[in-house]
């Protein structure tokens, strides 16, 4: 039991951290961002790459982000620049990194057994004493969650985090505002994608592997995780939670369901369909709630 | 000073539907000037309001600031000394950002917008006091998004944020046509509160004919893509409602109605 609450934490946390980048994309720029599903496992493939040439797996943390935003950028300025929907420039660059990471990692599947993770290394090893072992993945991951969380949390009270609100809120008091919106739906692609790929990044030291196929379906896990996280604390309800954690929240919730449709028999390729029906299940009753609150408010 | 020279735009250019809306349009705005801009619908009033802050592009023509020429200049730009209030008054806020959030981003207009804290404590007092000229008592409501305000609310609120910071020209896009009658006269007696006090050039365009006469100093009548009437100070002041009715009319039974 403990395993399974541990392995659906662990889990929860790594796509958390890709869920708030899609809470910048989705809730916070209103805008459906697909090249999610090309920098998570391009965050995977640079840190493959990187810790089998002996980087500091921490570094791969902070490289994986960098190339991850470069990405964003992309995907930014073809909406922008070129004036591409943005679904489709998510799709163009979604596809376009499909071929990149296959390139940047070599092979469709590069295994990282046995060398130096941010989970398994020297360092930890002296440190940490051996009945805690069963909780350090957990409480890595859970510091670096709290750590982006906060990140997040502090640029979005900045200047610079106001007009991205402001972007996705009202575009046209951005430029009354005498700031070019493209730029800054560029800056919060960016951000949103470095998130992603540190995702990424951390799930592929966690697994100990780079599969290709990591990032299908990543855009949806992040979508479901924002929705249920912040349907379930809506504003109005009894227990204030910010919108950040709202999110983290619903990542783990949302494994846990994925997790118990496993336990009830489903096999784990199956797993991609379990995703989907989950997904589709929480728009239909986050649909109703809202219908529902509508109607007893009129 | 801002001039229109030679303004020539045309819709759907090319097609069976090819619509010529100025031709060889002309304006000059003195500086401190107050124009009220009045005419039938597509008479060309706001397309011209967005030719000037540079929203809608033209075919021909220049436009210059202070005889600076502005025609390919964008329009986050141009609008770094204009300030926009438009019809609707959800366009010039941010509904789901508090009302000190809002006020924090229009103080900030012309700045950079770098990571330093958004709100800068030591201006909510200033904030406050803005708010209260409104008397809407909004000065004590600050940490509730503006989305829960009222339309009057949000549109007096969008007044004042566009007029936050240094700025030359005033756009009012028909800014009191979506507002009750009392609410309107009060956002119009806070707009002439606000020209007046920041000595702003100022072009209104409104179908509200007695706002027409009783603000500004300038009267601009339009109709087709061209001026039919055009009266500043004494001879504006002269202009009676009734006058402006019967050009109305006029220009009806010409295109037959």
């Amino acid at each position: 039991m403990l395993t399974i609450l541990l392995g659906v934490l662990e889990e929860g946390f790594v796509y958390a951290i890709m869920a708030l980048g899609v809470y910048i994309t989705y809730k916070i720029l209103d805008f459906p961002d697909l090249s999610v599903d090309g920098t998570f496992p391009l965050g995977g493939a640079v840190t493959a790459v990187l810790i089998i040439a002996g980087v500091n797996p921490l570094l791969t943390l902070f490289i994986s982000f960098f190339v991850g935003g470069f990405a964003g950028i992309l995907t930014g300025i073809i909406h922008v620049k070129f004036k591409v929907r943005d679904l489709l420039s998510g799709i163009i660059m979604m596809t376009a990194l499909y071929s990149i990471n296959l390139r940047i990692a070599g092979k469709a599947n590069q295994p990282i057994f046995s060398r130096e993770t941010i989970f398994e290394n020297a360092f930890l090893d002296k440190i940490i004493p051996e009945s805690l072992t069963p909780f350090l993945d957990v409480i890595i991951l859970l510091i670096i969650v709290a750590i982006m969380k906060l990140l997040l949390d502090l640029y979005l009270k900045t200047k610079s985090g106001y007009l991205l609100r402001a972007v996705g809120d009202n575009e046209t008091l951005v430029t009354s505002l005498a700031k070019d919106k493209g730029t800054v739906k560029i800056i919060g692609l960016a951000i949103a994608n470095a998130f992603a790929a540190l995702s990424g990044s951390i799930y592929t030291q966690k697994s100990g592997f780079f599969e290709i196929s990591i990032g299908t379906g990543a855009i949806v896990i992040g979508l479901a995780s924002v929705i249920i996280g912040t349907n379930l604390f809506k504003q109005n309800s009894f227990i204030k939670v910010k919108a950040t954690t709202a999110v983290i929240i619903g990542s783990v919730i949302y494994k846990a369901c994925v997790s118990a449709a496993i336990s009830f028999g489903m096999e784990p390729s199956d797993l991609k369909l379990i995703t989907s029906i989950l997904f589709l299940v929480i728009l239909i009753v986050s649909y109703y709630d809202q219908r529902r609150k509508v109607k007893t408010n009129a | 000073m801002l001039e229109l020279e030679n303004i020539n735009k045309y819709y759907n250019p090319g097609t069976l539907n090819e619509m010529c809306l100025f031709d060889r349009f002309n304006l000059t705005v003195r500086d401190q000037e107050f124009v009220s801009v009045i005419g039938s619908n597509g008479s060309g009033k706001t397309s011209m309001l967005n030719i000037i802050c540079g929203s809608i592009p033209l075919d021909n023509g220049n436009i210059a600031v202070n005889n600076v020429d502005i025609t390919n200049m964008p329009e986050f730009r141009r609008l770094r000394k204009i300030g926009r209030v438009y019809q609707n008054p959800a366009m010039g806020t941010c509904p789901n950002m508090t009302i000190l959030e809002n006020m924090s981003l229009a103080d900030n207009k012309g700045k950079s917008f770098n990571l330093e804290r958004g709100t800068n404590k030591n201006r909510i007092d200033y904030y406050r006091e803005r708010l209260k000229t409104l008397n809407l008592g909004l000065e004590d409501k600050i940490g509730i998004p503006v989305g829960s305000l009222s339309g009057g609310q949000r549109q007096a609120m969008a007044l004042l944020m566009s007029a936050m910071t240094p700025i030359e020209f005033l756009i009012l896009d028909e800014h009191t046509a979506a507002l009750d009658p009392k609410t309107a006269d009060l956002i119009m007696e806070l707009t002439d509160k606000i020209v007046k006090e920041k000595q702003l050039t100022t072009i209104m365009v409104t179908h509200n004919l007695r706002y027409a006469v009783e603000y500004g100093n300038r009267l601009i009548m339009m109709h087709r893509g061209e001026i039919v009437i055009d009266k500043a100070e004494e001879l504006k002041e002269a202009l009676k409602i009734e006058e402006i009715l019967d050009k109305f009319n006029e220009i009806s039974i010409e295109c037959g109605n």
